[in-house]
């Protein structure tokens, strides 16, 4: 360009392939920008939305009523706001899914990573990634005509639906992400802490429990709570096999409404826009979101210390 | 446990034979462990068979090509699943041709043009937690925004695009993982012959990426596929004995877009509104409905596995 010649018609051609490509480039930088802040603004919709559309509902339900009374009609001539039956009701399905959850996601694990020949880990590992694609309807089919059927014949007083079916499907469920995060956090475990162990004379099993556990606590202890979180969260093995009544027991053979199996029934009701039943909805995903929030944030936080510290 | 102790004054060979015996029962106890590993793994892998086996036994004999050409029906010797067939494949060419360009960009840019600051830092987390967002909470968004807070309605553009929020940061942290193992000297080879950042992208590593990318679209869609509760959060009718608009029409300009706002349901819900009647009849063309939803989701999950083998495959070469 600071050659004084009359430019040539190539060399024109040239100038403004060279000018499209470099705004190419640039709009191209924008959109995938766009596209990355396209995560932030979802998180803001998310929020804005389960607020402004809760808010009618608490200005007309006090939050003391919401969060502690024991009963749950939105939809009765006389409503009633207490969330805590659907707030036990989601806690004792989760309970019941990490019971299985814990104990047996753990054995699997530490089976995979410090018993299993890697071809029989890099066979099973796959296999169980498929399990995470299962529809979350199917489990729920298992749960309600299956799994239910099935144990009546031994817990006597166990109804059609109930929460003890749905939350040993949730655990079940929630198993492979469980198994294959904490083994994960467990093969992240130093090979030498492993033959230090060795070295001292310990068997596998003692490696497995005072070394490796140990050393993976974080990453493990993160896996449970993010499949906790997951627990919490699914919807479809209970709005299919927990029911629909918003019930305060403790008696897990009954059946009752979580916050996500109410959230459907509604869904599937015809609710007017706008009504306060209407608002209820978003009010009871708000409390949902922030409990399966807090434990994301927790979990995260925990997975990124076990992978910092190595 | 393991420890030995022998008394202080003890003659070599006692020792000896109580360290034998300390190894012996940690040896022991090491088969119990390795056992009990292997029990409860047969005891979860024994559970799922049977329980994916019910679903075909009591599935398989339902579908047949009156199943996959009928609407729904009261009759659950009539019904079948075509609506909802329809439905989920038009869904997904929705979520796909959203979620894919997306979540590719988005991945590109969080892996090769975000400089470290405060910014990415904020999008990396909010990935992170969007991943771990219950699928419902979705949904409500879907059901705030969409449906009543843009007026689209309860309809097959919104809910893909509903799945398509869903599925991004899957396809996000596909890409990001994909990008990162292109060796970066097909990078430097491409700068070196004076190519700018847009044309590294779009030549080299899009191209070089896309096994990766493929998989994780591929993962993506098939969550996606049975995904349920979004869905009827925003309003999907159950019972739809009707299809949508033809894509395709005999007028100028021949393609229509219509079928974006019409009504529809899906397998997932379908599924689940005959899970939940009383009769048997239904519980059966359940079963054969979950047959075809699994077919589809363990297809495309095979497919990904197959691409991803490919994709090493490729490297070695």
């Amino acid at each position: 360009m600071a050659n004084p010649k009359i430019p040539t018609a190539t060399e024109l051609r040239e100038q403004g392939f060279v000018k499209r490509r470099k705004l190419i480039a640039r709009s191209m930088e924008v959109f995938l920008f766009l596209s990355a802040s396209l995560s932030v603004f979802v998180t803001t919709a998310i929020v804005f939305i389960l607020v402004s559309e809760s808010w009618d509902f608490f200005m007309q339900v006090p939050l003391s009523e919401f969060l502690f009374t024991t009963m749950w009609a939105p939809v009765f001539i006389d409503p009633k706001f207490g969330v805590l039956p659907l707030l036990a009701a989601t806690l004792q399905t989760s309970g019941i899914a990490m019971l299985i959850a814990v104990p047996f996601g753990l054995i699997m694990a530490i089976y995979l990573s410090e018993y299993a020949q890697p071809a029989v880990r890099e066979t099973i590992k796959p296999a169980l990634e498929m399990l995470e694609a299962v529809p979350t309807v199917v489990y729920g089919y298992f749960a309600l005509l299956v799994m239910t059927p099935f144990l009546q014949q031994f817990i006597p007083g166990l109804r059609g639906i109930n929460l003890l079916v749905p939350g040993i499907i949730l655990g079940i469920m929630i198993l492979p992400y469980v198994v294959s995060v904490s083994e994960d956090a467990m093969r992240a475990v130093p090979n030498g802490l492993r033959e230090g162990g060795y070295a001292l004379g310990m068997a596998r099993w003692q490696v497995a429990v005072r070394v490796v556990i140990p050393g993976a606590f974080s990453g493990i202890t993160a896996a449970f709570i993010l499949g906790l979180s997951r627990a919490i969260g699914e919807t479809m093995v209970l709005a299919v096999a927990a029911g629909q009544n918003p019930n305060l027991t403790w008696d897990v053979r009954e059946g009752a409404a979580t916050i996500t199996a109410y959230i459907v029934q509604m869904s599937l009701g015809d609710v007017a826009h706008g009504s306060l039943a209407y608002t209820t909805i978003f009010a009871v995903g708000l409390l949902l979101f922030l409990i399966t929030l807090s434990f994301n944030v927790i979990g995260f936080y925990l997975r990124r210390k076990f992978r910092e510290a190595y | 446990m393991a420890t030995v102790k022998g008394p202080k004054a003890a003659p070599a060979t006692k020792t000896d034979a109580s360290a034998f015996e300390a190894v012996r029962k940690a040896n022991q106890k090491d088969i119990f462990f390795a056992l009990g590993g292997l029990l409860v793994m047969a005891i979860a892998m024994t559970l799922l068979l049977t329980l994916i086996g019910d679903l075909l036994v009591r599935g398989l004999g339902a579908i047949d090509g009156n199943f996959l050409t009928s609407f729904p029906s009261r009759n659950p010797e009539d019904a079948g699943i075509l609506s909802a067939l329809v439905g989920s494949l038009l869904v997904m060419v929705v979520t796909g041709l959203l979620a894919v360009p997306l979540g590719v960009a988005a991945g590109l840019y969080l892996e090769e043009y975000a400089k470290k600051g405060w910014l990415s830092n904020i999008i990396e987390i909010n990935v992170a937690n969007l991943a771990g967002v219950p699928s419902i909470i979705y949904g409500l968004l879907a059901l705030g925004l969409f449906v009543y807070g843009l007026g689209l309605g309860k309809t097959i553009l919104v809910a893909g695009m509903t799945l398509a929020l869903l599925i991004l940061p899957i396809v996000i942290v596909s890409t990001r993982e994909a990008v990162r193992s292109i060796p970066p000297i097909i990078k430097e080879g491409a700068y070196g012959i004076g190519a700018d950042q847009w044309q590294v992208m779009w030549h080299y590593i899009i191209p070089a990426a896309k096994p990766g990318i493929m998989t994780g679209a591929i993962v993506g869609l098939s969550r996606a596929i049975g995904e349920t509760a979004p869905i009827i959060t925003i309003g999907a009718l159950t019972f739809i004995a009707f299809l949508p608009s033809a894509p395709v029409t005999g007028d100028f300009p021949f393609i229509s877009f219509a079928w974006l706002n019409d009504s529809f349901t899906v397998l997932p819900i379908q599924m689940f509104n005959w899970t939940s009647r009383p009769q048997e009849g239904f519980h059966i063309i359940a079963a054969a409905t979950g047959v075809t939803l699994m077919a589809l989701t363990l297809s495309l999950n095979g497919l990904a596995i197959w691409v991803r083998f490919r994709l090493r495959r490729g490297y070695r070469n």
